[in-house]
């Protein structure tokens, strides 16, 4: 029964983290090149336009959902299973998600990068 | 991709590292906090621990490198650049701290490495048609301002 719960966690982790992180991807690029931005008009413009735009609200908010999904599942389940599991699946459902919602051309080299890389991680936790 | 942008994506990798180590180090040492209502307090006290403080300003720094790197580059292009830290942790307890790695943890360095550099030899940033649009509206915005 905790196994179940210990998933339940591991998938809303993925959920909300890939949530989060597409949200907040797509608020950086509405912003543009903050460096760029910076050198222009300042810091303190740079703060100001990220804070003003919604979804980078929104994208926090779900990676705050994500952080405390992580917490309750690490107190359901172990942690060599819930944190490479959550962390793997959230690379491959990345990949996905950028392509859908941020049309970022996934290719081949990013397919294999992401396989790659979710795999090192469980390894890594081994 | 300049040699500032190169060092944002290290920062990635460096501050989150070293933040979530000193935050561990420092929880650690405060032995088992349980998180409820009970304990809020305690929770809040936690704060105060020198470990924990620098672990969460480190955090701060690693997400306003993360933020940066995202304003312009590709999200799969930045987010294997994330887990180059369990690398970085790896190394750092065979060659600091004389750790012995097992087999299957060098065989997820390699693997991790390897994504790693697929990513980073290719383009940081794939142009979308609707991308573009969008980055020329707010580009438009910015000069109207500017002539205001």
């Amino acid at each position: 029964m905790k196994d179940i719960y210990a998933w339940a966690a591991i998938g809303l982790v993925v959920l909300a983290s890939t949530t989060g992180d597409v949200l907040l991807s797509y608020s950086m690029k509405r912003v543009g090149d903050v460096g760029e931005l910076w050198k222009r008009r300042g810091v303190l413009a740079v703060v100001g336009r990220v804070l003003r735009t919604p979804t980078f609200t929104l994208g926090l908010m779900a990676m705050t959902i994500a952080f405390y999904s992580l917490l309750f599942g690490l107190s359901w389940g172990n942690l060599s299973l819930v944190v490479p599991a959550s962390a793997s699946l959230s690379f491959v459902a990345n990949a996905v998600a950028a392509r859908i919602f941020l049309h970022e051309r996934v290719g081949r080299r990013r397919w294999i990068a992401a396989l790659l890389v979710a795999g090192g991680v469980v390894l890594m936790a081994l | 991709m300049t040699f500032r942008k190169y060092l944002v994506l290290a920062g990635i990798t460096i501050f989150g590292t070293a933040g979530d180590s000193l935050l561990a180090r420092g929880m650690k040492e405060l032995g088992n906090v349980n998180v409820s209502l009970h304990h809020l307090s305690a929770l809040l006290l936690a704060i105060l621990n020198p470990w924990v403080t620098t672990g969460i300003l480190l955090l701060l720094a690693f997400f306003a490198c993360y933020m940066s790197a995202l304003s312009w580059a590709d999200l799969t292009y930045v987010l294997p650049a994330t887990s180059l830290g369990y690398v970085l942790v790896a190394l750092i307890a065979r060659f600091g701290f004389h750790e012995e790695i097992s087999p299957t943890r060098w065989l997820g360095i390699a693997l991790i490495a390897a994504g790693v550099g697929f990513v980073a030899a290719g383009p940081s940033v794939t142009p979308s048609r609707q991308r573009l649009d969008s980055r020329e509206a707010s580009r438009d915005a910015l000069s109207q301002e500017v002539k205001l």
